[in-house]
């Protein structure tokens, strides 16, 4: 009779023949029912037509797995057998994990993207409008990679007035999409972000692949800040993609879809000053037409044509008043004319008519003894007539 | 200061707009329409400015990140 053992000292014997006989396989196999525990440790089955094994991936080493395992995901497992004696069971414990083909990638992301479908994340009704003029634009990127190199110089080009924010992260690798979740999420507790686009430059499918992970994709639906998304080329399609609010085939192209150009502004800025110019001359000219046909208007005539009119009476008033009144200053002119000829007459003519004469030469009254030539003609002017003395023709 | 910039060129620029409409539609009166064209040049030179004299500013948040990482 061969040696009795006991549970332990078999289940020990069977633990150190399965851990040294497979210390270091791959497994090709079906991923079900797939586990992610808060603790961060991953459980699942690993199955095939015929059997299937318990597996296990420690957090730390599932960090390096740059996609989230999908149930019904084929995959190539690599790590040890483990005995766990309390329970008698043995395990697989994972090192490490990589999709079966790149079909096995495709597939988790057609189911992800069904998935998400179904509960309405790609909802058209759900798209946040993008800003027109945004002031504070936030980046999820990595600060030093060839993108956010781009959509600075775009954006200083395009529309130097806004900010960027960039909230840097890892974009491929281990950690990249919760990294990409963080960033979202801080983003989104800033209160002045009026955009966030989320991207990077091109890769490979497994590159890009953090754009496809379930989280990102939820972190992207439940941004109260819209979003949008840009990854890799114009070919590349992320799950990203069709839960941001606006999908960009490349990161430069993102900026351009979310900023003004800065020529076009200039050139509405121009316009504005111009055709608005030209427009105020309308207006004042519209105005002037305005008064015009108003002062010309029938209504304004009649007070005009009164004026004029009363305007000719006064005149004819004037004219027949400035007549009488000239007639009249005439008349008592002449009258005055006469009287003082008279006046001056009759003074003369009373002391002549007292017998006194007078004596003219030249025409001139001779009133004294120095003014009286002897060698010419005078006249002697009596009351009742005149004595011309012709001095000259006696002489000869 | 450039801040207060920032936030005003989407108003003045939709301002610029608004007047624009106003002169255009003929509704206003002579002197509303004086008011508003002023406003409009004078908004006109300010966005002018401030597209010219725009820099573009970047900062990051990678510090308050890795806080809330810890």
């Amino acid at each position: 009779m061969s040696e009795i053992l006991s549970v332990s000292d078999i289940t020990g014997l069977v633990k150190k023949t399965l851990e040294e006989k497979f210390d270091d396989i791959n497994i090709v196999g079906e991923i079900s029912n797939f586990k992610a525990h808060v603790s961060g440790h991953w459980y699942f089955t690993l199955k095939d037509s015929g059997a299937q094994i318990n597996c296990t991936m420690w957090r730390g080493l599932n960090n390096y797995v740059f996609f989230t395992p999908q149930d019904g995901m084929k995959v190539i497992a690599s790590g040890k057998i483990t005995v766990y004696p309390p329970r008698g069971s043995y395990q697989f414990d994972v090192r490490s994990m990589r999709p079966a083909g790149i079909g096995e990638l495709q597939a988790a992301f057609e189911k992800l993207k069904q998935k998400l479908s179904d509960e309405g994340l790609f909802s058209a009704d759900l798209k946040k409008p993008i800003p027109k003029f945004p002031k504070k634009i936030g980046i999820v990127t990595a600060i030093d990679g060839a993108a956010f190199q781009d959509m600075k110089s775009i954006a200083a080009r395009r529309y130097p007035v806004v900010e960027l924010v960039i909230a840097s992260c890892k974009v491929q690798g281990e950690g990249a999409a919760e990294e990409i979740v963080k960033s979202i999420d801080l983003l989104n507790q800033q209160t002045d972000i009026d955009l966030i686009i989320v991207g990077r430059g091109g890769g490979s499918l497994e590159d890009l692949w953090a754009f496809n992970e379930e989280i990102v994709a939820r972190a992207i639906f439940r941004s109260n800040i819209p979003i949008i998304s840009a990854v890799g080329h114009e070919v590349d399609f992320t799950i990203s993609d069709f839960v941001a609010d606006l999908r960009a085939p490349t990161p430069s192209a993102a900026i351009e879809l979310s900023t003004p150009n800065m020529d076009d502004l200039f050139g509405y800025i121009n316009e504005f000053s111009y055709y608005n110019s030209q427009k105020m001359w309308e207006i004042i000219n519209d105005y002037k037409d305005d008064v015009n046909s108003v002062i010309s208007s029938y209504g304004f005539r009649l007070p005009q044509d009164f004026i004029k009119n009363k305007s000719q009476t006064l005149d004819n008033i004037f004219y027949r008043l400035s007549n009488l009144v000239g007639n009249k200053f005439n008349y008592e002119k002449n009258r005055l004319g006469i009287l003082e000829e008279k006046l001056k007459a009759m003074n003369v003519d009373q002391v002549l008519k007292r017998g006194f004469v007078y004596l003219k030469q030249n025409d001139k009254v001779v009133g004294r003894k120095n003014e009286f030539f002897e060698e010419k003609d005078f006249t002697l002017k009596f009351y009742d007539g005149d004595i011309k003395i012709n001095v000259e023709e006696k002489r000869k | 200061m450039s801040k207060k910039k920032e936030s005003n060129f989407e108003e003045s620029l939709n301002r610029l707009q608004e007047i624009s409409n106003e002169l255009e539609s003929g509704s206003v009166g002579l002197e509303e329409s004086i008011k508003l064209y002023e406003e409009g040049i004078k908004l006109a030179k300010i966005c002018y400015s401030t597209l010219k004299d725009a820099e573009l500013k970047v900062t990051e948040l990678k510090k308050q990140l890795e806080e809330s990482i810890r």
